[in-house]
């Protein structure tokens, strides 16, 4: 496959995601139509299915933290692409397993925070279902503003807390 | 206790865990600031009360407890103890017009004597300075370390007996510190005086632990931990230290509120795909249901008369407070002013609820009072990320947390705005405060 097949092929599937609903026709699409994004992964495996050591080596796997707009639960396009490898993963692997940890940032209550972090949770999770993974692989975790990886009070550290983190439980 | 070696840490926390809190006294202590006054305040000059006994005096300075507990209040402005010319220790000894002189409006005066066993008798007296009235005559005893409680009980029957509304500065509070952050962080459950002395600590935690609720009886708290991995809730009896993990659903498990009976608890589930109100019965652990909409509903807490559930719901696309029957039904919408009203806190007599009120990215306490009629709304706190306002028994002050420095802090400020008083944790964050019930007399 040359690199302009790849790139093309990337774009579609970037596309189908995108669609969100029509991400049956991702499934339907023979195995290199699903090949991951990034161009800098080494070549898949001969079967075109994600192994364990693609979490440490894909380019698209690795990235496991998904962030939100304030007050917000919907899925920004840029996080896309993030779903889609790792909802192929939960196909190419139906015995692997991922908690959803939902974070939000420190204003307003901390018990309607983990409100919040569920429902970024949840907006995680369908987007993975809708892209083949399964319910039973996932469960949503929410730690509302317990868990803040920057402790600042400023804009560039609250989005950095309005975050969902995909944490594999078993590869 | 309190000396373990890092190493242990791990090893002993869940032995540690199930230690009653007695045991583990903790060596930080909360600090404390008075940043406001009340120009409005009565006038009162609470006498140094000397040992008169023939053993070894107490340590603690039962005047001077009196004293800060009646100017946090923001009701009494107390006169500074540089300022007390004049030092009697019993009625028949006061100067009245060096106390109309100094425009005091009361004065106590007392002593300190010995009670057998090493315990201490504190005779004191209250006069109205203009009336050269006795109000008060009074002695308690106690053990050595109980004098700060003894104090505590001296000035809510002052407040009681000046202002006609039972005092609560013999209460505690409950309140989770944190010390370190990211994969170091240690958590802990604390319970202190209503001033911040004697804190001790209920549990510790290597996982986040949020929103301690008292029982009704002062006996339990009810509290969320981490420690499963996801969030759940224990209550734990603050004496015996016993616990028991009440609620571990999938979701959410959140916001426990203890109802006014002690019977049943108010609690936020998410086991249905979504945050919705729950009354547990303690007994049965039956669940009741009582809101059922898509919107977040969290934070119940009671109406005195148990009748009625408060809550924050985003129902209406921004959160705001709402009630409910306590048998379930449809809910009504409480709080109209601001954007953002969250984490309500009730009076006992219902006619006041606090909220973390929310607008741009600042959070203050604002409190509605519904005593006149029409609720009428001000601001308790200055900001910028004020929340969890919690009720004295007395509804005269609140306590709430905030951010300083980057750090968090508790506040207690007196209903009508005009005293705040800082008690920072010396080392680490202040966060989730709760005001315990009144303590039943010894």
């Amino acid at each position: 496959m040359n690199t302009a097949t790849r790139v093309l092929l990337v774009s579609l599937f970037s596309t189908a995601v995108l669609a969100g609903c029509k991400s049956k026709a991702v499934q339907d699409t023979p195995p290199p139509a699903t090949t991951p994004p990034p161009t800098t992964t080494p070549a898949p495996s001969t079967s075109g299915l994600y192994g364990p050591d693609d979490l440490d080596r894909d380019e698209c796997l690795r990235q496991r933290v998904v962030y939100f707009d304030l007050d917000q639960d919907s899925l920004k396009p840029e996080f896309q692409a993030i779903v889609g490898c790792h909802a192929k993963y939960l196909r190419d692997r139906p015995s692997a397993r991922i908690n959803l940890e939902g974070n939000a940032d420190e204003r307003g209550s901390r018990e309607y925070n983990l409100g919040l972090g569920e429902r970024r949770g949840n907006a995680v999770s369908s987007a993975l279902q809708a892209n083949g993974g399964s319910g039973s692989q996932l469960t949503v975790i929410s730690y509302g503003e317990e868990r803040p990886v920057c402790t600042e009070s400023n804009e560039s550290c609250w989005q950095r807390n309005r975050r969902v983190e995909i944490v594999y439980t078993a590869r | 206790m309190t000396n373990r070696l890092p190493m242990r840490w791990h090893a002993l926390l869940l032995l540690t865990l199930l230690l009653p809190f007695a045991a583990l006294a903790q060596r930080q202590g909360l600090e404390i600031d008075i940043v406001g006054g009340n120009a409005s305040a009565l006038p009162i000059t609470i006498v140094p009360m000397p040992y008169q006994g023939s053993a070894s005096a107490p340590q603690t300075d039962v005047a001077s407890i009196i004293r800060a507990d009646l100017e946090r209040s923001g009701q009494f402005r107390t006169l500074p103890e540089a300022n007390i010319v004049e030092r009697p220790t019993r009625g028949a000894e006061i100067q009245y017009p060096t106390w109309r002189t100094l425009r005091q409006d009361y004065i106590v005066v007392g002593r300190v004597l010995d009670a057998g066993d090493g315990g201490y008798r504190v005779e004191y007296e209250l006069f109205d300075v203009a009336r050269q009235q006795r109000l008060l005559g009074l002695a308690l005893t106690a053990r050595a370390n109980a004098m700060r409680d003894v104090a505590h009980q001296i000035a809510d029957a002052i407040y009681e007996k000046i202002l006609g509304v039972r005092g609560a500065f013999w209460t505690r509070i409950a309140y989770i510190t944190q010390v370190g952050t990211g994969g170091n962080a240690r958590y802990a459950l604390m319970v202190a005086d209503s001033d911040g002395f004697n804190p001790q600590t209920v549990v510790r935690s290597s996982e986040p632990l949020l929103s301690p609720a008292w029982s009704p009886d002062g006996q339990r708290l009810a509290y969320v931990s981490f420690e499963r991995g996801n969030s759940s809730i224990y209550i734990q009896n603050i004496t015996t230290g016993a616990r028991e993990l009440v609620a571990s659903f999938r979701g959410i498990n959140g916001s426990p509120a203890f109802s006014p009976d002690g019977r049943r608890l108010a609690l936020t589930l998410s086991r249905s795909g979504n945050p919705e109100i729950y009354v547990m019965d303690l007994g049965s652990k039956a669940l009741t249901q009582l809101t059922n909409h898509f919107g977040i509903d969290t934070e119940p807490t009671w109406s005195a008369d148990g009748a009625s559930v408060y809550f924050t719901s985003d129902r209406g696309g921004r959160p705001q407070v709402y009630r409910v029957a306590a048998t379930g039904g449809g809910a009504t919408r409480v709080t109209f002013d601001g954007t953002y009203n969250a984490t309500p806190t009730v009076s006992f007599d219902g006619k006041k609820i606090a909220v973390a009120q929310g607008s741009g990215n600042t959070y203050r306490i604002a409190l509605m009072d519904s005593s006149l009629g029409s609720p009428r709304w001000s601001m308790l706190s200055p900001g910028s990320l004020d929340e969890s306002p919690s009720f004295a028994p007395n509804a005269s002050m609140l306590l709430y947390a905030a951010r300083e420095g980057g750090r968090g802090v508790l506040y207690a400020v007196s209903a009508d705005a005009r005293v705040r008083q800082r008690l920072v944790l010396a080392d680490g964050d202040v966060r989730s405060p709760a005001w315990s019930p009144y303590r039943n007399s010894r």
